[in-house]
């Protein structure tokens, strides 16, 4: 790679902003470098639009529309711009959320340095990251529990059995290289699954994501 | 505000303010022409205003009733969802209640054409005063931080009195024509008395904003204007309606003393609406207000149990890594069940009111086993479940062989962390529990291992599942355990058992 990736950090909480530029920092990686930082939604698309980094690393939470809302403004104008949520939150709806306002991938802030370091270079090249969390909210949103959905177009609303099995591997903890040995495939064709369901996630208008958050409850 | 200060006082006239806007009183809302008595006495009440003041605290009333629309909504303070003005009556720049002004803001009209229509209204049996003195009883004031209008003008004043003092002509010439002998009579004293609840209804107003200066300027007290206006208020309120008993009941008649008290209770009641309003609107803010800081209490009360005893824990055991590794890792799943789990704060009261049933789900249970094994080998065991049901003995058999699993896995993997996947999909339970430790050769096993093993595999296969052990040295181990699920009904969680569990309440 000939120059690093540029990071931007967007966080309400400053200790945490800190704590992440220091752990990427503290691992003397040389292919990331984080270019700046930002702690409210508007310091963050006004930044974002002038330094214009590769990856911005978004917090879900923040007051005033929180990622969801940054992404809204930034990402039809800036399409280059990679934005990895990195999140507390629990809840499946704020997640999907994120990912359909076009987050290419979800990951916890409990995650090691090192991981992390890993998927921003991944995000970056193009490639979605699922954390097993992640795939266990995208394989409950595009199950039959809660109510036959309508399936309007099969090619966006439903899950072909190869990615479901991929799915459900990321979500038990594999990494791509075990998933591809398991699975007899090339990690290649394993990133092409997991970017297909990505885009499912995002484009598919099969289930109405507040109605679906709350039947998780009682299926 | 000095400058304003003055155009109000001095902008006000008292017959402008009878002819054009009085409300009238409740007593006689079917009388068919506006009170339109002249005022002699009028000009001594409408002296000086006690000064506006811009030290108020907001008004707490979000909600408007309006007979044009129910702006209840919860966006931006003054405003309706639809960027709207509120309709609240204008707290300054008014002739009279400031409802023409506050209507005229609302519909984003000429405040103009407002009151044009109300002195057209008036003509039509009264109908305009009915509908002014309603909705000065019912709209509540603008909050003083509430954007102003544009200033009253000294033109826009003069244009006010000149549509009332229209109106009033054409009334005259109406009386003029013939009719007036007839109900002049009528007319004079219950205008009389329309004129004094106005002074009273506006004192009102007055006395609100000047309890609200008397709070945040700790002067107590109303001004001596206010009381004269008050008691004036009072005085033609009873004053007109005797005069109109006097005048109209044959006092020879056996009911005429019912008469009295009626007309008596009535103008007990013009005089306190402004009290009986405020005091229902008061009690609407309070119980809002205790709403409020129940939830508030619930909340901070939670943190302290938990949050809080835990960040005294780890201080006092700030050397002891492990330990504060373990306790804030059980913290922050704690917190995590509470803030967003099916029980949780963010899936409202509703849930939160069975917490018994929701701990025979399966996904809870799986959930649970976790943590403890987490919090016992503080080893971080995340686990992702898709699907739920309710619990029965098989899923029973799963949860423990699971949680064998997980403990095997922090025991002897030497790792960190274990991951726990597990899905309920075509009738079938699968929980995957797996480790990136040590792992070992399944065929070539301890005996300690191998005893454990046989317990999950035994037990798995008593209930009709099966277990399977993927691990070679070097390469971690996973445990895939699969029992069968009974079909739809069990579906959704059972009812609960022992339902004395569901009367508990916090």
């Amino acid at each position: 790679m000939s120059h690093p990736v540029t990071v931007f950090v967007v966080d309400d909480h400053a200790l945490f902003r800190t704590g992440v530029k220091a752990e990427l920092a503290g691992l003397d990686d040389d292919r990331i470098a984080v270019v700046g930082e930002a702690g409210s939604v508007g310091e963050a698309v006004v930044r974002i639009t002038s330094d214009q980094p590769d990856v911005v690393l978004l917090d879900v939470h923040m007051p005033d529309g929180g990622g969801r809302a940054v992404l809204d403004q930034i990402h039809a104008k800036l399409p280059d711009v990679v934005f990895l949520a990195l999140s507390v939150s629990d809840a499946a709806e704020d997640v999907i959320a994120v990912i359909r306002a076009g987050a290419r991938g979800y990951v916890t802030k409990t995650i090691s340095g090192r991981e992390l370091a890993d998927a921003i270079v991944r995000v970056s090249a193009g490639d979605a990251v699922f954390s097993p969390r992640l795939a266990g909210f995208v394989l409950d949103a595009f199950s039959d529990r809660g109510g036959p959905a309508p399936v309007t177009d099969p090619e966006l609303d439903l899950l072909s059995p190869r990615e479901r099995e991929v799915l459900k591997l990321l979500a038990r903890g594999y990494a791509y290289k075990e998933i591809a040995a398991q699975l007899f495939i090339s990690i290649k064709t394993v990133e092409t699954h997991v970017s297909s369901v990505l885009r499912k996630t995002q484009k598919s208008n099969r289930y109405e994501l507040s109605r679906w958050a709350s039947d998780r409850r009682l299926v | 505000m000095p400058v304003l200060r003055r155009a109000c006082r001095t902008g006000r006239s008292p017959l402008a303010d009878a002819a054009a806007q009085a409300p009238t009183a409740p007593v006689a809302p079917t009388q068919p022409r506006p009170p339109a008595g002249p005022s002699p006495t009028a000009p001594g009440f409408g002296g000086p205003v006690p000064a506006d003041t811009d030290s108020r605290p907001t008004n707490p009333i979000p909600v408007v009733a309006s007979p044009i629309e129910p702006a209840n909504t919860p966006t931006a303070p003054g405003f309706t969802a639809d960027g709207v003005p509120k309709l609240t009556r204008r707290r300054d720049y008014r002739v009279l209640g400031g409802v023409a002004g506050g209507i005229a803001d609302h519909l984003r009209v000429k405040v103009l054409w407002v009151r044009v229509a109300f002195v057209l209204l008036a003509l039509l049996s009264g109908a305009g005063v009915l509908a002014y003195g309603l909705l000065w009883i019912f709209v509540p004031q603008a909050a003083p931080d509430a954007p102003a209008a544009q200033p009253a003008s000294p033109v826009e004043r003069r244009q006010a009195l000149g549509i009332a003092a229209v109106g009033l002509a054409i009334l005259i010439v109406v009386a003029a024509l013939g009719l007036g002998d007839s109900l002049g009579v009528v007319l004079g004293p219950l205008g009389l008395a329309a004129i004094g609840a106005a002074f009273i209804w506006r004192e009102a107003d007055d006395a609100r904003r000047a309890r609200w200066r008397r709070s945040a300027a700790g002067i107590v007290g109303p001004s001596r204007a206010s009381w004269w206006r008050l008691i004036g208020g009072c005085v033609l309120v009873v004053g007109g309606l005797s005069v109109f008993a006097l005048g109209q009941v044959d006092f020879t008649a056996v009911q005429s003393a019912l008469l009295a008290v009626v007309l008596t209770l009535v103008g007990v009641a013009v005089i306190t609406i402004p009290w009986w309003v405020r005091l229902v609107r008061d009690l609407g803010d309070e119980r809002q207000g205790r709403i409020r800081e129940k939830e508030r209490a619930e909340i901070a009360a939670h943190l302290h149990d938990s949050v809080l005893q835990t960040l005294a824990l780890i201080q006092r055991q700030a050397g002891d890594s492990k330990e504060v590794q373990r306790l804030a890792r059980s913290q922050e799943r704690q917190l995590r069940t509470w803030l967003y789990g099916p029980a949780g704060y963010a899936a409202g009261h509703g849930a939160a009111d069975s917490p018994a049933a929701v701990d025979q789900t399966f996904a809870a249970s799986l959930a649970e086993a976790a943590g403890d094994v987490e919090d016992t080998y503080n080893k971080s065991v995340t686990p992702v479940i898709v699907g739920d049901t309710g619990m029965d003995q098989h899923l029973n058999a799963l949860v423990a062989a699971s949680r064998e699993a997980m403990v095997n896995a922090a025991k002897h993997a030497q790792v960190e962390e274990i991951s726990v996947y597990a899905e309920i999909e075509d009738g079938t339970a699968s929980v995957f529990v797996r480790d990136r430790g040590i792992g070992f050769d399944p065929a070539v096993v301890g005996s300690d291992r191998r005893g454990l093993a046989e317990s999950i595999r035994g037990r798995m296969e008593r209930h009709g599942g099966t277990a399977t052990v993927r691990s070679s040295p070097g390469n971690g181990t996973e445990i895939e355990l699969t029992v069968p699920v009974r079909p739809d009904e069990s579906e959704r969680p059972t009812p609960v058992m022992n339902s004395q569990q569901g009367d508990v309440t916090k």
